[in-house]
């Protein structure tokens, strides 16, 4: 690999952060994978993952392209059965229950569990103030005061000042990185407990990227975060638990997880040292 | 002294690019030029046809000929001269034309928009190939097959919603009768010409909402959208404009129909707006009607019936165009 990182530099990174440590954040609402498996149609993607997200933390997934991370997420609010030939296998517990059992209504777990996207998607036919607000026609819920909900929301993404005396103007006339943060403000709006982040910055400049990792930090005071990410200082930056993941030519599975400061600095498996000092991947 | 001035440069003109194409590339131009070209040609060649043919009783009937409502020929069937002057008017055919149209646009696109939906985001993968070919089989069914369908089944069934209609909504113009006839209305000829145009608009919207971004899709549901919510937000803003042209291509069809129209129509040379009154035709069905046993002028007033028929479906084009160029950017 050309881009070779020295272990102990993102160790540092990580360290610099006021470590958290689990149960210390008693915010939102946690959120537990066990035992899960993932198939598009024979072809097993993950195996066996199980995975605690600790409530009001950041927890990174890393690990080379095709090792299922996405997959993974996509199980945690149910975007993957949208492929056709998706199946799984296991439990996702939100607040202990399993939000794959019969009868759960599975709007309501989407409400709950949020997720940005990694190219930014704002609704084209909507004004960057509709945008925002979209999640509560999407799901029919009513709020009074919904002009301070906006403001809140672009305040928390980190786009208020930029936007503010335009929120009329559509959606599309933003920049990339504006763009994403109208679409993490709107996943916002419906308050979720859990926020997914699948590559947020991988189609964003450098600049824009380090907005919208203060804004995670931000976010993280309030709710639990999960973020899929290629970008190693990114996750030694941001996060307080790291999971690794890969696919040795099989279906994916979680070799490590752990703080982040420890996965970089001292990873007990040696796949995972190989990946984070940048031998493979 | 400055450097900009020390080291002015000549700024040169901007080079001509160009390449020489080869000849196969050559060749291969002209034959797919000619077949672009062929289709202005022919559409030229027919509307020069028709105005020359029709200039003489246009020029002479003047803006009477899209007015008048009186169809009448000097010359007997059997060539000898009638006793009054010919008129030639289309007014009435006309506003048969615009309102069967209308009709079957009004009810052809709700229904099509709602197969293309179900079509495209509810069927079952099974079902919706079945489905999509028995469409594409109606587009391409012969429509005196709709005409005789349409007189024999469609019109008894008819008759009592027109009559339902009439009962509890005669104090909207649209729906009164001057006289209780409700067979052979323009409201049935709007039926049969909406069941034509269906498979048109439902294709047309079909491929338009097939296109919607999936990222936009999964974005909607990741707000906790149900589906509906979903379309609504999503679907519908990107396909306006193919609903906009799928409903205008079906106009165009409409418009055009004759033997559809002839089959069920009762052909009478007065302006009808009660469309569940017996009575009414339009352009390309007085075509039908006149042409086999017209000479002279009256086949050049049938011409002239032509080109303006010819013209009206241009204009309906062009509008749809204007619509579908500023309306449909925006939910893209």
């Amino acid at each position: 690999m050309s881009e070779t990182v020295k272990p102990s530099s993102l160790a540092s990174i990580a360290a610099t952060k006021s470590a958290r440590t689990p149960g210390s954040a008693p915010l939102g609402t946690g959120l537990e994978a066990r035992n899960l498996h993932a198939w598009f149609g024979k072809n097993h993607v993950l195996s066996d993952i199980s995975l605690d997200f600790v409530a009001g933390t950041v927890t990174a997934l890393i690990g080379p392209s095709g090792c299922g991370k996405s997959t993974f997420i996509r199980t945690l609010n149910r975007m993957h059965e949208f492929i056709p030939t998706a199946a799984m296998a296991g439990q996702v517990l939100l607040d202990g229950k399993d939000i794959y059992a019969a009868g759960v209504d599975v709007t309501k777990i989407r409400l709950r569990v949020g997720m940005v996207f990694q190219k930014p998607n704002p609704f084209p036919s909507m004004t960057i103030g509709e945008n925002v607000l979209s999640g509560l026609k999407l799901a029919q819920l009513k709020r009074s005061n919904k002009e301070d909900l906006m403001e809140e929301c672009l305040v928390r993404a980190g786009l208020w000042n930029e936007v503010k005396d335009r929120l009329n103007a559509q959606g599309g006339s933003l920049s990339g990185g504006q763009q994403q943060r109208l679409c993490i403000a709107r996943s916002l709006a419906v308050k979720p407990d859990v926020l997914l982040m699948d590559e947020p910055c991988s189609a964003l400049d450098p600049g824009s990227t380090l907005r919208i990792e203060e804004t995670i930090r931000e976010l993280s005071k309030t709710m639990t975060i999960i973020i899929v990410t290629h970008n190693m200082q990114q996750a030694a930056r941001i996060s307080d638990y790291t999971a690794f993941f890969l696919a040795d030519g099989h279906a994916g599975v979680m070799v490590e997880v752990g703080p982040t400061s420890e996965i970089f600095a001292r990873p007990k498996d040696q796949r995972t040292e190989n990946y984070v000092t940048g031998r493979f991947g | 002294m400055s450097i900009s001035e020390t080291t002015k440069i000549a700024i040169p003109e901007p080079r001509e690019i160009s390449t020489v194409p080869r000849f196969s590339d050559r060749v291969f131009r002209v034959v797919v030029s000619l077949g672009g070209i062929s289709s202005l040609v022919i559409l030229g060649a027919i509307a020069f046809f028709l105005g020359i043919r029709g200039f003489d009783v246009l020029s002479n009937t003047g803006i009477k000929f899209i007015t008048q409502y009186e169809w009448y020929s000097a010359i007997n069937t059997d060539g000898t001269a009638g006793e009054q002057a010919s008129t030639f008017g289309i007014g009435a055919m006309l506003v048969g034309t615009i309102i069967t149209a209308l009709i079957a646009v009004a009810i052809g696109v709700p229904i099509a928009v709602a197969s293309a939906l179900y079509l495209n985001f509810y069927a079952p993968t099974a079902v919706r190939g079945f489905l999509v070919s028995v469409i594409d089989l109606m587009a391409a069914f012969p429509s005196i097959l709709f005409g005789l369908w349409g007189f024999n089944v469609l019109m008894p069934g008819g008759e009592y919603w027109a009559k339902l209609l009439h009962k509890y909504l005669s104090f909207v113009p649209l729906f009164d009768v001057s006289a209780p006839v409700f067979s052979r209305s323009p409201f049935i000829a709007g039926v049969v010409l909406a069941i034509m145009t269906i498979p048109i608009i439902t294709s047309v919207s079909r491929e338009v909402f097939s296109q919607t971004p999936l990222d936009r899709i999964q974005a909607a549901y990741a707000l906790g959208a149900t589906k509906w919510s979903m379309i609504r937000a999503v679907v519908l803003p990107f396909g306006s404009s193919g609903i906009v042209g799928g409903a205008m291509l079906g106009l165009g069809r409409a418009m055009g129909e004759t033997v559809a129209v002839f089959t069920v129509l009762n052909i009478v040379f007065q302006a009808n707006f009660q469309i569940l009154l017996g009575a009414g035709g339009n352009v390309a069905s007085l075509i039908i009607l006149k042409f086999g046993e017209a000479s002279g002028e009256e086949i050049n007033a049938l011409m002239a019936a032509g080109l303006i028929l010819f013209l009206l479906t241009l204009l309906v084009n062009t509008v749809a165009d204007l619509i579908v160029n500023r309306s449909g950017r925006k939910g893209r």
